[in-house]
């Protein structure tokens, strides 16, 4: 009888939360983290043909050897460098400008709601849809056939800043983050305004009547309780700026040698039926994105118990 | 190190602060205060036009007939204005487009109720390794789709879910939980406690507080929550593109094609394609802006 009813009231206590939870964790559980490790079983064999992939062809596990491959290739080297510096410009430049709007912003001014509006609405729109204009505008055309951005240059005088944009072989992954740039910044203004309006005018004022100088008072007082936000801004766009994928194949092609990167060779890979080199370019982007992103997820839950 | 504010409050945070009035900041008798307000001017005009420059090329562009496609006038407004490029595109892009609304709608609803049944319990709900539980979840937002997308092909294949818009609602539905259920647990935790401890002490259990109480009061997130589900759902093209093609699959598909096959005679018509699929989120920015703020916010401000 006695436990009937404990048992009866342990089910009344945890049966509604579970039942509510539950389908949530399952699909989770299975398409997060199931998925996960299938991926990486995948990756650990030799499935390279599409004979393999619908089960006409044996499978044999071969260790580590499509990463050891993978890493030693020069083309994956290439994917991976691009991807670099396609992170460190969007993200360095994003941060800039979001932040030097916010600034601009923060003080009160006519007409506010519509700047903040325009800086914020590329957000909205796809990459696809932005690199259709973006493959336009960073046409490589020069001289008497540039069109684009070059002839802008031109029209204004600034033809020295004509450039072949994302076809220079080196640095063409760079003239794609410009786009990313132009979409994201003003999510990190919006981001950086919503920290500086966090701060109470005390404490500005306060600084203000202690005689400390404009400088003084962001370096001190403003700076330090920015910190947060920046690092939201840093692992959003950074997290964002690792998947890169959709512009690429939007305004270069996936064919394009110059600008491929991890997630670019991850679809031809896929394409060919390459299902283990596929899988451990998966793997590998998830371990990159890995180390951005746990240590902030850990941080973060540490600071919720201790609240 | 505070928890993340409800989406609304902090959209509301963007607003001016009230409170003193600029001159009270100014300190008084600065004339050269003149100078920098100028120049503050001068800079957000330079950066709204600047961001403003893909726009008019945009639709420039797509009012041009092939025959001003040359590059002397790549900037010049149109001689002559044409709908050509806009009917064509139409004729291309208008059943990707109906099909995307059969995508995103149902997947940004389910994913939503998901999302706030989740909240609910991970907010209200104290069982042992809560917070692990969450940020467990929470990994999925992040994870870069590469690495599930080679077994999620063969699973998607092995349970005969048919490729396209089927599959793309189930895979919008799962890898949005993670987000939805971030948005509404930060809500619920804002929820003051007395509300739904007196419908506690009425006797109510937990399945009918969170019908009866928690629903009611979640209207706000849940406008947030769809409008963020229905952006990323109408703007993906990861998915779309490895579960589906352009014959049945969404816009970003079908533009995506559109702008490759008119690469070589006319851009003014992928422009105009490219306003036309972006029509409905712009939408959604131009009516809804203060919730589509909200999301991005809640999305993101933490620690």
């Amino acid at each position: 009888m006695l436990v009937s009813v404990r048992q009866r009231r342990r089910v009344s206590q945890w049966g509604p939360p579970l039942l509510l939870i539950s389908p949530s964790l399952i699909l989770v559980g299975v398409f997060v983290y199931g998925l996960i490790g299938v991926n990486v079983a995948t990756s650990l064999t030799d499935e390279h043909t599409s004979a393999q992939s619908t089960g006409r062809a044996p499978v044999e596990f071969v260790g580590l050897k499509n990463y050891v491959n993978l890493l030693y290739s020069p083309a994956f080297q290439h994917s991976l460098r691009n991807l670099v510096l396609y992170t460190g410009v969007f993200l360095l430049s994003a941060l800039l400008l979001g932040f030097v709007w916010a600034w601009l912003l923060d003080k009160p001014a006519v007409g506010e709601g519509i700047f903040r509006s325009v800086y914020l609405f590329p957000m909205a729109v796809s990459f696809v849809a932005s690199g259709v204009v973006w493959r336009w505008l960073l046409n490589s055309n020069q001289g008497a056939s540039a069109s684009g951005l070059n002839r802008l240059f031109e029209m204004l005088g600034l033809g020295f800043m004509q450039n072949p944009w994302w076809n220079n072989p080196n640095w063409g992954i760079a003239a794609i983050a410009l786009p990313a740039v132009w979409q994201l910044s003003g999510y990190v203004m919006a981001l950086f305004l919503a920290g500086f309006r966090g701060i109470p005018d005390e404490q500005r004022e306060a600084a203000r009547i202690d005689g400390a100088s404009e400088w003084k008072l962001y370096r001190h007082v403003i700076f330090p309780q920015l910190s947060p936000v920046a690092l939201s801004a840093v692992i959003i766009i950074g997290h964002m700026s690792l998947k890169a994928f959709d512009l690429i194949m939007s305004i270069s092609k996936p064919a394009n040698y110059q600008t491929k990167v991890p997630a670019v060779d991850m679809f031809t890979l896929k394409s060919t039926y390459d299902y283990a080199n596929a899988a451990a370019v998966g793997t590998i982007l998830l371990l990159i994105v890995a180390v951005l992103v746990v240590p902030y997820l850990v941080r973060t839950a540490r600071a919720e118990k201790n609240r | 190190m505070t928890a993340i504010p409800a989406p609304t409050a902090i959209a509301e945070t963007l607003k001016r602060r009230s409170g003193p009035t600029p001159t009270a900041v100014v300190p008084p008798g600065a004339k050269r205060f003149g100078v920098a307000r100028t120049l503050r001017y001068l800079l957000l005009l330079f950066f709204l036009l600047a961001i403003l420059i893909p726009v008019y090329v945009l639709v420039v562009t797509s009012f041009k007939g092939v025959g001003e496609a040359s590059p002397a006038r790549a900037w010049a407004w149109p001689h002559v204005w044409t709908l050509v490029n806009w009917q064509a595109a139409w004729t291309t892009l208008s059943p990707a487009i109906l099909r995307t609304v059969q995508m995103v709608v149902p997947a940004a609803i389910i994913s939503s109720f998901l999302g706030s049944m989740n909240g609910f319990v991970l907010s209200r709900w104290r069982f042992p390794k809560a917070n692990l539980v969450f940020t467990l979840i929470l990994f999925g937002m992040f994870i870069p789709y590469q690495a599930v997308m080679i077994p999620l092909l063969q699973l998607m294949l092995g349970l005969n879910v048919p490729s396209g818009i089927p599959s793309l609602i189930i895979l919008h539905v799962i890898y949005g939980i993670p987000i939805t259920t971030l948005i509404f647990r930060n809500y619920y935790e804002s929820v003051p406690v007395e509300l739904i401890e007196a419908a506690r002490v009425d006797g109510a259990g937990m399945l009918r507080t969170y019908a009866s109480i928690v629903l009611p009061i979640s209207i706000p997130s849940f406008v947030v929550v769809l409008i963020w589900q229905f952006t990323s759902a109408w703007n993906d093209f990861l998915f779309a593109v490895f579960f589906s093609s352009s014959q049945n699959g969404p816009v970003t598909i079908a533009l995506n094609n559109f702008a490759n096959g008119a690469l070589l005679q006319n851009y003014g018509s992928s422009m105009a394609g490219a306003l036309l699929a972006s029509a409905p989120t712009l939408l959604v920015y131009i009516l809804l802006g203060r919730y589509f703020i909200g999301g991005l916010m809640s999305g993101s401000v933490k620690g």
